[in-house]
């Protein structure tokens, strides 16, 4: 052990301390892991003001509405209870990222804290590739101040009720607000037209007589031109349901579609964390690791704070086996973790199988590039699709259950062995995917010059039809935003045979 | 690297959220505090409350798919000693491994959902559209004694009122519409004067500062710095006070006639009304007189548990009462309620004299007074008034502040009360008798 002494000592801390903490993990993440973060900016908060921004999904800013005061009123009775500790961070991705710690955590843990979402979540924040794709980390901060006080002005203009009511209906189709793909710009008037004069002069020059004596297609495949035509022009299919009905709905005021345009911007601002929170978790919890433990060596945490620290850490990344009574899935922050030590483990001491399994970095020595290149390219799925090792299957004894609705008895398709590794792998990584995660709900037609009701399709994956009960309440707030009767369908994918057909629901209230 | 310390933020942020939170539930809440209103005990009803309310109306719907069905594949951790191809049981039913409200498997299962109340978010429910009546004591509406309030300013007033901040933004605004010469400027002309006479270069800019420094200081003179035209005075008007404060008086017949059971009900409604009042009023004193054939005020615990032989003489109780007002409590500073609570039982002979002491003394002096009677729990009316309601009864009359009700069962409690105190009734005006509570 180095002989420099602690940059603290007891577990109380003021801002001195924490400045120098902050110091310290800084010149680790970035001189010796290459962390690249945004600025950092560092709050103290209370645990109400904790309570407070956990109900309001983690934003500091956030417009009003009585779901966040059901949130706040829930995780209250809880957190008085005892029942649940609080987080001890809450971290927003945006320029300068913002890490609000709370004043009860000791001195300690507010040292895992900065090295955690301070470093780890930050550099995940600011180099993932889905984050950089899909937010605007400089520009959120300002646009929920926006959104806030439009919100509010609606209200004084409009009353409480009529705000509510727009805000509950999209906040039902939240997780159906989301662009999944950068869409293909729209054409221009020039564009269009020399896109016109293009095909004329193309089909000028193809001109032949002899087509004209060829006997005309079918009356019916005229009507299903129409209907391609008119699917066309409203963007059909469209999977982005609030996009669909901020731009289509034909009764919705225009504040009210600037409500729907709120909520959808939010979602989508939270669609990368949603793809990536195992890594993201990960990321953090190998950085405060990684960093505390380098501290420790260096002298600068007394081995008290150490302890402290890593029975925190343990109970963090803490993975019950799968007939423990505390198991619910697999915790994020082991899986993320647990990947990331075995990366580092593979870079710096590869068995053989190590060497086969991943020979682009197997033994290079370079845990910390492997590991950046790996956080900036990957969400969940591929990255475990992509770096799951054997040898960690074999640690965290993974195995596949393949359960059929119809069948008595779940079966083991696939354990920790030869055979399964890649069984396993697959099967994991597609438990991350969001794609398979996420029901498929599409809008697919509309006859706006007939009776307006709107079809809905629920692509069906593997028979896993929707909750009824659930699904006819949120058809109800698709049908008073649409303002017109609305009819769910549930197909297969693949066969496109028609599971079960809901019965239309019509508007309830007028928006 | 910035530290912000944003513990001094200002506090309850979530209360909006709060409130609208309420406001959606409000039907359901307030359902869910009658029912818990009935079954607590009546010392901590004044403390938050935890309720919990069906979810109708609070779901956060949202598509999802169903909890069973399809074709399922999972990943799960801790294989113990499977090996490929093994067969497992499905666990029973229920035991989702969801868990939480999301679990049941439609949605549909009625889901309570708990949180606590504050206690003054509890009180506010409890006592909703409840309202004294005859909160203005008639008699107070010339009130003599009164409270200064802030009304705007006057160009008049005692020195002690000057309203320095008025008077200066008048005076700066006068004086920059006049083009009052600043003193700075004055100073700069008279440097520049100073050094050109010293100089003695360029005798002619020295005249026309001359000149200028005249004309200046002459303007600085007509126009003043305050002028009486700017003075403002802070003006108070007085506005007569209203009573803040209330006395309650809790009369108990305490005879052997009286069980356990009834004691309890009329605690239930002593303390109802003490929470009630003590909402309304800033400071409510409560007295305790309990009366066989002779009444006497007594303590809180004795008032309640000790117990006392003897017959019964109702009037007492109501001589002991006017003895109370007439010592501590003089009509024209306090509200007067009162609650009389008894089993109904009363010699014959003093009836008439009971009748008379409270139609020409006590009512005429009080807000409002109850009368609650109280029989036992399993025991039918025999059909036939008691002597304490017949006697009460030729005093009730519309518009008065005199109401009677009967309570056998604790769950009776609360709906006498609310009836006795609900806004539309005291609206309607008519304080008739009721029969037994609904």
């Amino acid at each position: 052990m180095n002989d420099s002494t602690p940059l603290f000592t007891g577990a109380d801390w003021d801002f001195d301390k924490v400045a120098r903490v902050y110091d310290a993990v800084e010149a680790i993440a970035k001189g010796e892991m290459g962390l690249v973060t945004y600025p950092n900016q560092i709050e103290v908060i209370t645990a109400e003001q904790m309570l407070d921004a956990y109900s309001s999904i983690g934003m500091p800013l956030m417009y009003k509405h009585w779901s966040f005061g059901k949130h706040f009123a829930q995780d209250e009775t809880l957190y008085r209870k005892g029942m649940r500790g609080l987080a001890y961070e809450i971290v927003i991705n945006s320029s300068p990222c913002i890490s609000y710690i709370m004043e009860e955590n000791s001195m300690a843990m507010q040292t895992l804290v900065i090295a955690h979402a301070a470093f780890g979540h930050n550099h995940f924040f600011k180099n993932n590739g889905l984050f950089r794709q899909w937010t605007d980390a400089k520009g959120i901060l300002d646009y929920m101040e926006f959104a806030k006080g439009y919100v509010a002005q609606c209200e004084e203009r409009h009353g409480h009720q009529a705000v509510e009511r727009v805000l509950d209906a999209a906040h039902a189709l939240m997780s159906h607000g989301v662009h999944k793909y950068p869409r293909k710009r729209t054409p221009d008037l020039a564009d269009e037209e020399r896109r016109a004069a293009e095909r004329n002069a193309y089909q000028e020059k193809m001109f032949n007589d002899l087509w004209r004596t060829v006997p005309k297609p079918a009356a019916t495949r005229q009507g299903s031109q129409e209907l391609a035509e008119r699917k066309r022009r409203l963007g059909l299919p469209e999977e982005n349901l609030l996009y669909f009905l901020e731009k289509m709905a034909p009764k919705l005021a225009p504040w009210q579609r600037e409500l729907i345009r709120i909520v959808r911007k939010i979602s989508q601002y939270f669609y990368p964390q949603k793809q990536t929170k195992m890594m993201n978790e990960g990321c953090a919890t190998f950085t405060h690791y990684t960093i505390v433990n380098r501290m420790h060596e260096l002298g600068l945490l007394s081995d008290g704070a150490m302890l402290e620290i890593l029975h925190s850490h343990t109970s963090v990344v803490f993975q019950p086996d799968f007939d423990d009574r505390r198991y619910s899935g697999i915790n994020p922050y082991a899986l993320g973790f647990n990947m990331m030590s075995d990366i580092r483990r593979i870079c710096e001491a590869p068995t053989q199988e190590d060497r086969e399994w991943f020979p682009d970095f197997a033994g290079n020595g370079d845990p910390y590039g492997t590991l950046r290149q790996a956080w900036a390219d990957y969400r969940d799925e591929s990255f475990v699709l992509q770096y799951l090792s054997p040898a960690l299957i074999r640690k965290m004894r993974l195995f596949k259950i393949h359960d059929v609705a119809e069948n008595s008895e779940m079966e083991v398709t696939a354990i920790h062995n030869e055979r399964g590794y890649r069984e396993v792998r697959r099967s994991l990584a597609r438990s991350y995917d969001i794609a398979h995660l996420e029901t498929d709900i599409q809008i697919v037609d509309v006859d706006l010059a007939g009776d307006r009701r709107l079809i809905v399709h629920h692509l069906v994956d593997n028979g896993m039809l929707l909750a009824e009960a659930e699904a006819i309440r949120v058809l109800r707030h698709i049908a008073n935003l649409w303002g017109y009767e609305v009819r769910l369908i549930e197909i297969e994918s693949g066969t496109d045979a028609v599971l079960k057909t809901y019965e239309d629901v019509a508007p309830t209230t007028v928006m | 690297m910035n530290i912000i310390d944003r513990r001094l933020n200002p506090q309850g942020k979530s209360l909006a959220n709060r409130q609208r939170f309420l406001r959606r539930a409000r039907a359901q809440i307030v359902k869910a505090v009658r029912e818990a209103s009935g079954s607590r005990s009546i010392q901590d009803i004044g403390n938050g409350e935890k309720i919990s309310i069906p979810m109708d109306g609070l779901r956060e719907s949202s598509f999802h798919r169903a909890a069973k069905g399809g074709i399922r594949d999972h990943v799960v951790p801790g294989n113990k000693d499977f090996i490929e191809g093994d067969h497992i049981k499905k666990p029973e039913d229920g035991d989702g491994q969801g868990g939480g409200n999301q679990g049941s498997a439609d949605g549909e299962g009625q889901d309570d959902f708990a949180f606590v109340l504050s206690k003054e978010e509890f009180l506010d429910i409890f006592l909703d559209d409840l309202e004294l009546p005859d909160l203005v004591k008639k008699k107070m509406k010339q009130a003599e004694s009164t409270t200064p309030m802030r009304a705007g300013y006057s160009s008049t007033g005692s020195p002690a009122n000057l309203n320095v901040v008025r008077t200066m933004r008048n005076s700066l605004s006068r004086r920059i519409a006049l083009r009052r010469p600043k003193p700075a400027e004055l100073e700069e002309l008279e440097a520049e004067i100073r050094a050109l006479e010293e100089s003695g270069l360029d005798p002619e800019r020295l005249s026309v500062l001359r000149l200028e420094f005249d004309r200046l200081s002459a303007k600085s003179k007509r126009v003043p710095y305050i002028d009486p035209l700017d003075v403002r005075y802070s003006r108070f008007e007085h506005i007569p006070k209203p009573i803040t404060q209330a006395v309650m008086f809790c009369l108990m017949d305490v005879s052997g006639s009286m069980t356990e059971h009834m004691k309890d009900l009329a605690k239930r409604f002593f303390m109802l009304l003490y929470l009630f009042l003590s909402r309304r009023y800033r400071h409510v004193d409560v007295v305790f007189i309990r009366h066989t054939h002779e009444a006497k005020e007594v303590d809180e615990d004795t008032f309640f548990y000790s117990t006392e032989t003897g017959g019964t003489v109702v009037s007492t109780a109501l001589i002991e009462m006017k003895k109370v007002i007439d010592d501590r409590y003089p009509i024209g500073d306090w509200n007067i309620y009162c609650a009389q609570v008894s089993d109904g039982d009363n010699t014959s002979s003093d009836n008439a004299k009971t009748a008379g002491l409270l139609e020409d003394v006590i009512l005429p002096a009080c807000q409002y007074f109850a009368y609650i009677e109280v029989g036992a729990e399993y025991k039918d009316w025999l059909g036939r008034d008691s002597d304490l309601w017949r006697t009460y009864k030729p005093v009730v009359r519309p518009g008065g502040h005199l109401a009677m009700r009967r309570v056998r069962v604790r769950s009776q409690i609360f709906p006498v009360f609310r009836d006795l105190f609900s806004k539309e009734r005291h609206d309607s005006t008519t304080w008739a008798a009721g029969g037994e509570g609904p």
